[in-house]
């Protein structure tokens, strides 16, 4: 399957070593769930049996930022919790994406109140913005998938300045 | 607090190169070194944790390896839902209800949804009060189940947890049959329910029901002999039936204390006083008891829904009266005075007499409790919302004191809060 | 489960203690309310507890509400509920001018936080209260929001953001 049936006993493969490590970062992001409320459930429930997001290689669920590709930011962000959300964010070694996932981290959602932050991107760059309020498991799905997508097309180089 | 002399070696140190170490780092910086075993450190448990359910911060003091002191912080989700609700009418606010205790959707709709109805003094139709009772009960077990699998995977046993979300999911697509939405459903309204349970949802219910306490017993014979499990979780986070409520315990933790008290018998609302089922209660105080409090509840759930499913007959499901309640969907759109009566309660809102009640319901966590002060307006002056789970965790800094740090993430698995209603 | 007492024992066992301390009652979709002058309402709220008749044994709920007029602006809500005699009762005072009010954190312990959330909210203070800090919001914050002047987004720079990141 797959990759063997392309061997033919003259095993030599050419391609840009772009391509590569674009093709491994993309098969392997590992997410760090930044879960605040209620969209933290539906994160949960896209790891359990029914929507199973390993077949994507997005398994490991780390908690901590040090071992972490891609910030999965789910719920609403206050004030408060912003610092935290930022330092947490600079503490992720780079190459780095962020995933605005529900409608209360792409601009307030249904809380429009003095303390909720209208918007993750007021202080985050975001790639990919989920809508639903929680967006469905196959919403998140679909999310990984585009950012798959965007993550095909960079280059290694891109990323050698930053930190 | 003295500083240690250059001429004295510390008496803790196996290899002579290390005390060099010790000696040059305090020559060149300045750092006071203390004595090593008489001092606390603050250790910071953030809001950001895999183990606290939440964003709850915990400041931590320690010796060694003892707690001796904790400072609970919370306000990381604070979300002004107190002033949101002075600014829309009794309608909007239902979606709001929902985000309240994530874990148990349904049963906020429909307490929110029974305290309105105390103030405007409206009577509803029988099978909507029985279709209530039916997904208030789906949603306690769905509560408890994530209870149970998050304190397991705290302590230790991962399977527990997949197994248990594994029957949430079922539970999940029952919702999603009876009203659309999996997990944040707005299915209840004033004077009634949304839209009525057809025959494949009551199938499924009925499938649900009978097969789950199969599937709790395989988790039964997983921990409840583990000796693991037991040593971690017996005997720690005790607290005495006077402090408990005193301090303000409701719901299951109350009950695993011993005192015996639940809302659905003491002062009953609904049809909870025509079924017939038990309420457990544990008199140990520790945390292993309010885990059992949980698993017994779970069963008497289904007890209900079994008991509620036969005795249920058909009818309506939302009230006849105009001036409060929302006509057909079907009558808007043909009849005249339907009309009218939509667009006056869509802009203006019901109008409640004036005055203020307090109605308190059980939810899984403990009592919800809305206190409405009315106006005569057709929205509220000043709504209250008291949260179970703001006053359990008040508890948290007597309930840590003594015992180690990895005991922390047992204690708060086992009195089980939700940020999202203990931040408001 | 009926009640095991009615509204108006009640009634009668606090008028027989303090006199002249209940202004007004009322009964309202099944509750009950009495309202009661702000000099009195430490001493009620203990005797309310300790009694062995009466036995208030929980606090469920401790808040305030602001009815924007000039005088007596705010008044405190304690909603008690006692276990022995299946029975809640609410009772209602109202604040003084200078928004210093009698602390019940001797009486039952659960109003620690309750009262911390009232001073987060509305900036009354309580005297005697062991540790009066805010809540909800973080610390630098100067405004107390549930305040019928305050506006429901907020006004700009109370609150504040981390730094943009340069690109």
């Amino acid at each position: 399957m797959g990759l063997e049936a392309l061997l033919r006993g003259e095993d030599f493969i050419t391609t840009t070593i772009d391509e590569v490590i674009a093709w491994a970062r993309k098969s392997s992001l590992w997410p760090m769930p930044m879960g605040i409320s209620c969209c933290a459930i539906e994160f949960i429930a896209v790891n359990d049996p029914k929507y199973d997001l390993s077949r994507f290689g997005a398994e490991v669920a780390r908690f901590s930022p040090r071992q972490a590709d891609v910030m999965i930011v789910a719920g609403t962000v206050t004030y408060k919790m912003a610092h935290v959300v930022r330092r947490i964010y600079d503490q992720m070694p780079s190459p780095k994406w962020v995933i605005a996932m529900g409608a209360c981290t792409s601009s307030g959602g249904m809380y429009r109140s003095y303390p909720v932050v209208q918007g993750i991107d007021q202080f985050l760059p975001v790639d990919i913005y989920v809508a639903g309020c929680p967006p469905r498991p196959d919403n998140l799905i679909n999310a990984i998938i585009e950012l798959q997508k965007k993550v095909e097309k960079t280059r290694a180089r891109d990323f050698q300045d930053k930190k | 607090m003295e500083n240690q002399n250059n001429n004295i070696t510390p008496v803790n140190f196996i290899n002579p190169e290390e005390a060099a170490i010790y000696q040059a780092l305090q020559k060149d910086s300045e750092i006071i070194i203390e004595d090593k075993l008489e001092n606390t450190m603050v250790l910071n448990m953030g809001p950001q944790h895999p183990a606290t359910h939440g964003v709850l911060r915990l400041l931590l003091k320690l010796d060694g390896e003892r707690v001796i002191g904790c400072v609970p912080e919370l306000g990381y989700l604070h979300r002004g839902y107190e002033k949101l609700a002075e600014n829309m009418t009794y309608y909007e606010y239902i979606p709001h209800t929902d985000r309240l205790d994530y874990l148990a959707t349904m049963a906020n709709n429909v307490h929110y949804v029974l305290a309105v109805e105390k103030l405007a003094g409206i009577d509803i139709p029988d099978r909507a009060k029985w279709i209530r009772m039916i997904v208030a009960e789906l949603s306690r077990i769905a509560s408890h189940l994530i209870g149970i699998g998050t304190m397991a995977m705290d302590v230790g046993a991962l399977t527990v947890l997949l197994w248990s979300l594994r029957e949430r999911e079922k539970i999940q697509s029952i919702f999603d049959k009876v009203c659309g939405a999996r997990f944040t459903t707005s299915y209840t309204r004033i004077g009634g329910v949304a839209s009525d349970i057809d025959d494949e949802g009551i199938a499924m219910i009925k499938k649900f029901v009978d097969e789950y306490p199969g599937y709790q017993y395989e988790i039964e014979k997983l921990l409840h002999t583990n000796k693991i499990f037991l040593d971690r979780c017996e005997g720690i986070g005790y607290i005495s039936k006077e402090d408990a409520v005193a301090i303000g315990f409701t719901g299951p933790n109350l009950r695993g204390c011993g005192v015996e008290w639940d809302l659905r018998v003491k002062q009953p609302y609904l049809f909870y006083d025509k079924v017939d089922f038990k309420v457990p209660t544990y008199s140990e105080g520790d945390a292993l008891a309010r885990y059992y409090v949980r698993v017994d509840e779970t069963l008497e759930s289904c007890k209900i829904i079994k008991q509620c499913l036969e005795k249920m007959q058909p009818g309506e499901v939302k009230a006849n009266l105009p001036k409060e309640v929302l006509p057909k969907k079907e009558e808007i759109y043909t009849k005249m005075e339907e009309l009218i009566h939509d667009f006056m309660l869509v802009n203006f809102g019901i109008n409640p007499p004036k005055g203020n009640i307090y109605a308190g319901f059980e939810n899984p966590k403990g009592e919800l409790g809305f206190y409405i002060v009315s106006q005569g307006k057709g929205y509220p002056w000043r709504l209250k919302i008291r949260s179970p789970s703001f006053n359990n965790l008040q508890a948290l800094p007597k309930l840590v004191k003594g015992c180690l740090v990895s005991d922390v993430v047992a204690i708060i698995g086992s009195i089980d809060p939700v940020m999202g209603e203990a931040d408001k | 489960m009926e009640n095991k007492i009615t509204n108006q024992a009640v009634l009668d066992i606090i008028k027989e203690k303090f006199p002249n301390a209940i202004e007004n009652f009322e009964e309202f979709q099944g509750d009950f309310i009495i309202y009661v002058k702000t000099e009195f309402i430490h001493n009620i709220l203990k005797f309310l507890h300790y009694d062995e008749n009466l036995s208030f044994e929980q606090l469920t709920d401790t808040t305030a509400v602001d009815w924007a007029t000039r005088k007596n602006r705010f008044s405190m809500v304690y909603q008690l509920l006692s276990m022995k005699n299946n029975y809640r009762l609410r009772v209602i005072c109202y604040v003084n001018d200078d928004l210093i009010h009698p602390t019940v954190t001797d009486i039952w312990k659960g109003a620690n936080w309750q009262e911390r959330e009232v001073f987060d909210m509305y900036g009354i203070k309580f005297e005697g209260h062991p540790d009066l800090r805010r809540m909800y919001l973080p610390e630098y914050v100067e405004i107390h929001p549930l305040r019928k002047d305050y506006p429901l987004m907020g006004n700009p720079g109370d609150f504040k953001l981390p730094p943009i990141i340069e690109d």
